[in-house]
């Protein structure tokens, strides 16, 4: 895997492929000794345009636990104007000999101008950009799930079958797109649960069924739901009347909660809001997974960057 | 005098095939095997004759903005497009508020002397909206200024735009309006739809622009004023204005080649040579574009050249400035979508191109084509050649061309523009003879 842009490029074999991996790395993690020795020497740079120390901080145990040499490099204020601009950024990151780099930007697509561009010829990884995609969001997202319902036996399955509801702001989220393609390629059944607001314009398009009512989604009986984070400037942004509304016809609340099947499990991508779009019953239960998609995040991390730099340039 | 200029055999825009004698400014005869002593003979075989293109909608970046443009580069770039012709537009640094910029602007361009450089007068004091600019003193300078337009930004206070339309009448002028309802495109990126919700870019609704034009033509209906559409990009506008031609409304609209030819499938690359305003839109917007243009719904096609220096495309897609440079591609760009599939002649393209923006911008010379007596503005241009096209055909500062790597059809071999030679064997002839010539007093 040269780059890892967004998972609507990536094929049902190849999300096994990932996720199998990704398995491999997560039994690394349960031995007294969690580091292994394959990426010594090779230099992973986590550029952050903007802030997110969840993602960081995973990435880089990830890069870490594969012996990789870790540079973090915070570089707020990407346009021309606010200062230096993503092309001498990557430049120098080029010149200081950067294998891989994992981009946060606040810019849909600025992982793959980076990727297309002949600034760098590092690995790209998308941690996220603008409103596009969360590709590792979406890989430990299905992997949570896959586990879950598979536990040791998860290998090489898909998830066909499975239905996930996702709901809140579908429309500026990158882990509801990476999630989309990714869990559907995989064979899952996805419904979308959001104030038509929320929902973009050409969600009609999209391999998904969409409902505006909590309620009736809960009644279907879901195997998974996952809860979307609300962000602070939607609420002023004129979406929705106020934090009461949203919550109370898209937050899932304790009768919510209670309504789900016993199977169903509860995820959410952090960081959450309680009691606005998820209740503290709902999410320290032992029905959500908020801290197995944290611990699984390393081990899918782990796998993209392993992947990524063996096929990379360089030296293997 | 600049020397008399020879044209054998070239083929008008009716199929016509005919020599064309150039005395002084003005053609001097039409026929089979002229003869002139001493004139530059020039071998049209295969050649198609064009009318003078006129653009009614250029931005020569000049004053202020010179790292992008200058009206020296823009005019290069206009004359091997086959334009004799631009209208600038007034979103320069100052503003062209007031007649001193648009006199500027117009004796820089003839003082480059490729092209008429017809400075285009802001409707509101610098672009701001909120209150008109000289536009009577702009209309009574040595401009002669005819269009008036904020574009870049849209007139969207109704009373300002009913006020402009008016006032404008007084002066046989025109606004041109460049139709964006602020609020529904608020931080926008794309075309709203489909490839929007997936590229995860703030959308551009159509309706941002529908919603303006239908206001607009009402107004003018109802202050008796004309109304001129920048660059329709959308199914729906071209709707409206059909409507509201039916309806005997003097409103005139516009299309830029890339909204003919362009959709907004290439926004998947981000990359941001494909960023321009309003966005590239739907295959089907793109056909309905065509239809309006060959019914004439659509007068006339523009470029809306908007030249960018690299480092604002060089970067990540909300990052970019918009704007595609369209000049030297023009010509190529309306044979691939519209001629060459029959739904545009050469006739058709010497009025969509030529007479219709002349008319618009109340510009004379340009009504009758090449006939014997008009000015001798015209072009040569080969329909059958194919290139595909490169940085090295740009002759402006500007870089960022939707084109680069694109196979299109036709090439410009020669350009008149005031009696001499602007564009000479496809190449342009050098500024400095150009100027010598445009310097040449005349009467």
């Amino acid at each position: 895997m040269r780059h890892l842009l967004s998972t609507r490029d990536l094929d049902r074999e190849e999300a096994i492929g990932i996720l199998d991996v990704a398995e491999d790395m997560a039994e690394v993690q349960n031995r007294e000794v969690r580091k292994l020795p394959t990426l010594r020497g090779r230099t992973v740079v986590n550029l952050f345009f903007e802030d997110s120390t969840r993602t960081r901080i995973s990435f880089e145990a990830a890069a870490k636990r594969l012996s990789a040499d870790v540079i973090n490099f915070s570089a707020k204020g990407s346009s021309v104007s606010k200062g230096e601009s993503l092309k001498d950024t990557a430049q120098t990151l080029a010149s200081i000999g950067a294998d891989a780099v994992v981009v946060r930007h606040p810019a849909s697509g600025a992982p793959q101008v980076l990727a297309q561009s002949d600034w760098i010829e590092a690995g790209i990884i998308n941690a996220g950009d603008g409103t596009h995609e969360h590709p590792t969001q979406g890989l430990l997202d299905a992997f949570t799930i896959r586990r879950r319902l598979h536990g040791r036996t998860a290998r090489g399955k898909a998830l066909d079958g499975v239905s996930v509801s996702i709901v809140g702001d579908i429309l500026h989220s990158r882990v509801a797109r990476s999630n989309v393609w990714l869990l559907t390629s995989l064979g899952a059944n996805v419904r979308l649960v959001a104030p038509a607001t929320l929902l973009p314009v050409g969600v009609t398009g999209w391999p998904v069924t969409i409902g505006y009512d909590l309620d009736d989604a809960i009644a279907e009986r879901p195997d998974v739901v996952m809860m979307l984070r609300i962000q602070a400037e939607r609420m002023s942004g004129g979406f929705f009347p106020n934090a009461r509304e949203y919550s109370r016809r898209w937050g899932l609340d304790d009768a919510r909660f209670n309504a789900l099947p016993p199977t169903s499990i509860v995820m959410h991508p952090g960081p959450m809001n309680r009691g606005l779009e998820i209740s503290s019953r709902a999410a320290d239960s032992d029905r959500s997974t908020v801290l197995e998609q944290v611990t699984n995040g390393v081990s899918v991390r782990m796998a993209v960057l392993y992947l990524v730099l063996s096929t990379g340039k360089g030296p293997a | 005098m600049t020397t008399a200029i020879l044209i054998k055999g070239a083929a008008l825009p009716s199929g016509t095939r005919t020599d064309i004698l150039v005395r002084g400014r003005l053609i001097a005869e039409l026929g089979s095997n002229l003869s002139e002593a001493g004139a530059t003979l020039i071998d049209a075989d295969g050649l198609t004759a064009l009318p003078g293109l006129v653009d009614l909608h250029t931005h020569l970046r000049e004053p202020g903005f010179e790292q992008s443009e200058t009206v020296l580069t823009g005019s290069r770039a206009a004359a091997i497009g086959g334009f004799t012709v631009v209208h600038a537009m007034a979103n320069t640094l100052p503003v062209a508020d007031t007649a001193g910029v648009v006199e500027q602007v117009q004796s820089l361009g003839n003082a480059a002397g490729y092209v008429t450089v017809r400075p285009i007068g802001a409707v509101s004091v610098g672009l701001q909206g909120s209150q008109l600019a000289e536009i009577g003193a702009m209309a009574h300078s040595r401009a002669r200024v005819r269009v008036f337009s904020d574009d870049g930004k849209c007139v969207s206070d109704a009373l300002l735009m009913r006020r402009a339309l008016e006032y404008v009448t007084t002066f046989d002028g025109v606004v041109a309006q460049h139709a964006q309802e602020p609020r529904l495109t608020e931080g926008a990126q794309m075309n709203e739809g489909a490839v929007s919700g997936e590229l995860g870019l703030a959308g551009w609704p159509a309706v941002a622009e529908e919603a303006i034009i239908a206001r607009d033509v009402l107004l003018a209906q109802h202050v008796g004023a004309r109304i001129h559409i920048c660059h329709l990009s959308t199914a729906g506008s071209v709707e409206v204005v059909r409507w509201a031609k039916a309806r005997g409304i003097q409103v005139t609209a516009e299309v830029t080649p890339h909204h003919l030819l362009l959709t907004e499938d290439l926004v998947r690359s981000y990359d941001a040579r494909y960023k321009v305003n309003p966005p590239l839109r739907r295959e089907e917007d793109v056909q309905a574009l065509r239809a309006g243009l060959a019914d004439g719904t659509i007068d006339i096609v523009a470029t809306d050249h908007a030249p960018h220096p690299p480092e604002s495309k060089d970067c990540e897609w909300e990052a970019a400035s918009m704007g595609m440079v369209g000049l030297e591609s023009a010509l190529s760009v309306v044979q691939a979508s519209v001629v060459d599939n029959g739904m545009l002649d050469w006739r058709d393209v010497a009025r969509v191109l030529s007479s219709g923006p002349a008319r618009i911008g109340r510009l004379d010379g340009y009504a009758e084509g090449i006939t014997v007596g008009a000015p001798a503005e015209f072009t040569l241009y080969d329909p059958t050649a194919r290139r595909v096209f490169g940085r090295e055909q740009l002759r402006g500062k500007g870089a960022n061309s939707p084109y680069l790597e694109f196979e299109l059809p036709g090439r410009v071999l020669t350009t008149v523009h005031h009696g001499y030679a602007t564009v000479l064997d496809g190449e342009l002839v050098d500024a400095e003879s150009i100027a010598k010539n445009a310097a040449v007093p005349h009467g």
